[in-house]
């Protein structure tokens, strides 16, 4: 018997000790290549794999396109209707395609000069925007100018160096990017040049520098240079702006701009933006409602020769808002929502459809997605699966202020993933606005929405005091009344019992 | 032992040790006195406030509305949460102890544990009805909360610092000096234990692979 014993205790020891070093199965690091192609964040920041969103329906080479001479470094894309130009850098010209179909592209023009200028020809242009009036825009990068073209490409101005004080004026005038806004003003980021966006009066004339990104510094930084040495000061880094990378301007007028050059601490400290939305006063006015930054990837570690953050290079805006921004460092695309909740995050680094080498321009019709691979010279068209198509059909409908509709789509999106929470959120969400309290209070608890809840729980709340309204009434005043009661029966009865009456 | 838990005594004494802890909050000079010097303190109703503190503590995991705690239940381990009161208190009680001992202190081991447990008791009362308050305020409402949440701490490390005091009979101004060299020797502990585990872990180390090679070679 105690043998048995004995060697039961040892089994169980064994086990224990067994059990406790079996080492814990590892978990998946978002920042390598452990996740699914499409993924989201999850309340805790901890990536939930997903089915996929969009999906490639065809890669387009310059073979593909059937162009003679092959693309060189494309550097952007602009979609004007269902045309959609490349500026093929390298070769110093611009293709014209027409979409047919998502499967299908034409070649229509290409554009490699133009009437009205001694120089008629382009050098490394870089960028390209048409506006409502038809004008072509074009940022001829190596020849320092911007031209304004008709659209029989006959030139109609000519935009060079900023005149401006604050200029370095050994600087040599790259523009890089370009918007057009909808009176023909010209909003450019030159390369070298970081005072923000310069901005151009449709008659070509300079008139200053809009929405530079802010500029930080910790306290410490301040000190040090205060002591610093004329040299050391030299060598410290400046508390300048920092250089946007590309710009976009969505269908209200509102720029989109990213910027690459950001550091980890910086986006954690939210002391930097990787993107801004910048209305006319040159000021930010993105919604960072998300639990988590818009910055793309949060986990930085290094995983496949990767590392550090997101690095934005261009942006789309579609016209429910959402805008997508495309990752230089990791080959991927951010959808972010006007609230700026995390829509979707999909794509890598590689050669296979859907994967990219060096991503450098998205652009959308519709909901296409196109992406623009400088160093493939390709252009990937990505089209919503049926998971994508119904988040945006609830997001729509939402909108539209169907709310029935859009809860019953966000209910497929949820059979679809249920690990979307913006799906359980928007059902929460439809629930709320049909009056359905107690139902959104459930859903908003799932995932954490605070703000949300707060505000079901709210009217839930009112509901049940006007319903229960006797009883608490009751409740109230029998907790008053019994004990005042009690007491009152206890001194009388004492009285009684004290009474001389009853003594003589 | 045993036999005296049938008695009716046992279990007066014990419920007026607890009623004690409420006086003890009320005044914490007084009763912290008398806690001790006229024993008016037990072991078991320390030990029950420890266990109320412990038990609430977790309950707040659960019961608490998300708006104001919110719980990653996969990487939460309850022992180690436990531990979070538990050590703490451990190491303050033996540090407390070793150090005033040597400078006049009146207080023994076990009753610079009682007194800190009773010193507690703010902790179990105030969390309580926080918890259920917590299920029915919305977000704006929600600085009461975070207001009473401190509240109760730091009510809890005053009632803990001035028992301090009157245990070991200590003037204020010495007491004070005592609770931050009591930190310090808290550090102190943690210090000697992170040295000793590792140099157990080193010891077995070593044979484990004493005994590696011998497999080895054999």
């Amino acid at each position: 018997m105690k043998k048995i014993s004995r060697f039961i205790s040892i089994a169980l020891l064994g086990m224990i000790v067994a059990v406790g070093i079996t080492p814990i199965t590892a978990r998946a690091d978002g920042s390598t290549g452990d996740t699914s192609y499409t993924y989201n964040l999850d309340y805790w920041g901890d990536v939930q794999d997903s089915p996929d969103f969009y999906t490639v329906s065809k890669v387009f080479t310059s073979s593909e396109l059937g162009l003679d001479e092959k693309m060189k470094s494309p550097e952007g894309l602009f979609a004007y209707g269902d045309l959609l130009y490349v500026c093929d850098t390298g070769n110093n010209r611009i293709i014209e395609l027409k979409r047919v179909n998502s499967e299908k592209f034409d070649v229509l023009r290409i554009i490699d000069s133009f009437q009205g200028d001694s120089n008629s020809t382009f050098n490394a242009p870089s960028d390209i925007a048409i506006s409502e009036e038809g004008n072509f825009f074009i940022a001829d990068r190596g020849n320092g100018r911007i031209l304004k073209l008709d659209p029989d490409f006959n030139l109609l101005l000519k935009f060079d160096k900023p005149v401006d004080n604050t200029l370095d004026p050994s600087i040599t005038f790259q523009p890089n990017k370009i918007v057009i806004d909808t009176a023909e003003r010209v909003y450019c980021i030159a390369t070298g040049i970081n005072k923000g966006l310069i901005k151009y009066e449709a008659d070509g004339t300079f008139s200053g520098f809009v929405g530079a990104t802010k500029v930080t510094y910790d306290f410490m930084d301040y000190l040090w240079k205060k002591f610093a040495t004329q040299a050391q000061r030299a060598q410290m880094e400046d508390f300048v702006p920092t250089e946007y990378d590309n710009i976009y301007m969505d269908y209200e007028g509102f720029i989109y701009a990213v910027t690459g050059a950001v550091t980890r601490e910086d986006l954690r400290a939210d002391k930097a933006d990787a993107v801004r939305k910048i209305n006319l006063m040159g000021n930010d006015i993105l919604v960072r409602n998300g639990d988590w930054g818009i910055y793309g990837d949060i986990h930085m570690g290094s995983g496949g020769g990767y590392e550090g953050p997101s690095y934005f290079s261009d942006v789309t805006v579609f016209d429910n808002d959402i805008f997508v921004c495309l990752d230089r460092n990791r080959g991927r695309c951010f959808g972010y929502d006007d609230q700026g909740h995390l829509v979707f995050a999909f794509g890598g680094n590689g050669n296979m459809d859907g994967y990219f080498r060096r991503p450098v321009s998205i652009e959308h019709y519709g909901h296409e997605l196109y992406v623009l691979d400088n160093l493939d010279c390709a252009i990937t068209v990505f089209v919503p699966t049926e998971f994508g198509t119904l988040v945006y059909d609830a997001i729509d409908k939402f909108d539209q202020g169907d709310y029935t509709a859009s809860g019953e789509s966000w209910e497929r999106v949820m059979q679809l993933n249920g690990n979307y929470d913006l799906a359980y959120i928007g059902i929460g969400r439809s629930y709320l606005r049909q009056e359905r309290y107690k139902e959104a209070m459930d859903y908003f608890e799932v995932k954490y929405d605070e703000d949300n809840y707060s505000m079901a729980f709210k009217q839930y709340r009112k509901e049940w005091v006007e319903e229960h309204i006797a009883v608490i009434v009751i409740v109230l005043l029998a907790i008053f009344l019994i004990p005042m009661g009690i007491g009152k029966i206890k001194s009388l009865k004492h009285e009684i019992d004290t009474a001389d009456i009853f003594n003589t | 032992m045993v036999s005296s838990l049938t008695k009716k005594e046992t279990w007066s004494e014990y419920w007026r040790s607890l009623k004690f802890a409420f006086y003890c909050m009320t005044h914490p000079v007084d009763g912290f006195w008398d806690l001790t010097h006229e024993h008016r303190g037990t072991y078991a109703a320390a030990n029950t406030i420890l266990i109320a503190t412990l038990i609430i503590r977790l309950a707040k995991l659960r019961f608490t509305s998300f708006l104001f705690l919110q719980v990653y239940w996969e990487e939460l381990n309850i022992f180690l949460y436990l531990a979070s009161v538990l050590f703490p208190l451990a190491l303050w009680v033996v540090g407390n102890w070793a150090l005033t001992t040597l400078f006049d202190g009146k207080g023994k081991l076990g009753q610079v544990y009682m007194a800190t447990c009773y010193g507690l008791i703010p902790y179990p009362v105030i969390q309580l009805p926080l918890m259920l308050l917590s299920n029915v305020v919305t977000v704006e409402e929600g600085q009461f909360y975070s207001v009473l949440s401190a509240l109760s701490l730091v009510y809890a490390a005053i009632l803990i610092i001035s028992a301090m005091g009157q245990i070991h009979e200590f003037s204020a101004g010495k007491n004070l000096l005592f609770t931050v060299a009591s930190l310090f020797a808290m550090l102190v502990q943690v210090f000697i234990l992170t040295i000793f585990f590792s140099m157990i872990s080193q010891g077995v180390l070593y044979f484990i692979s004493l005994v590696r090679e011998f497999l080895f070679r054999l």
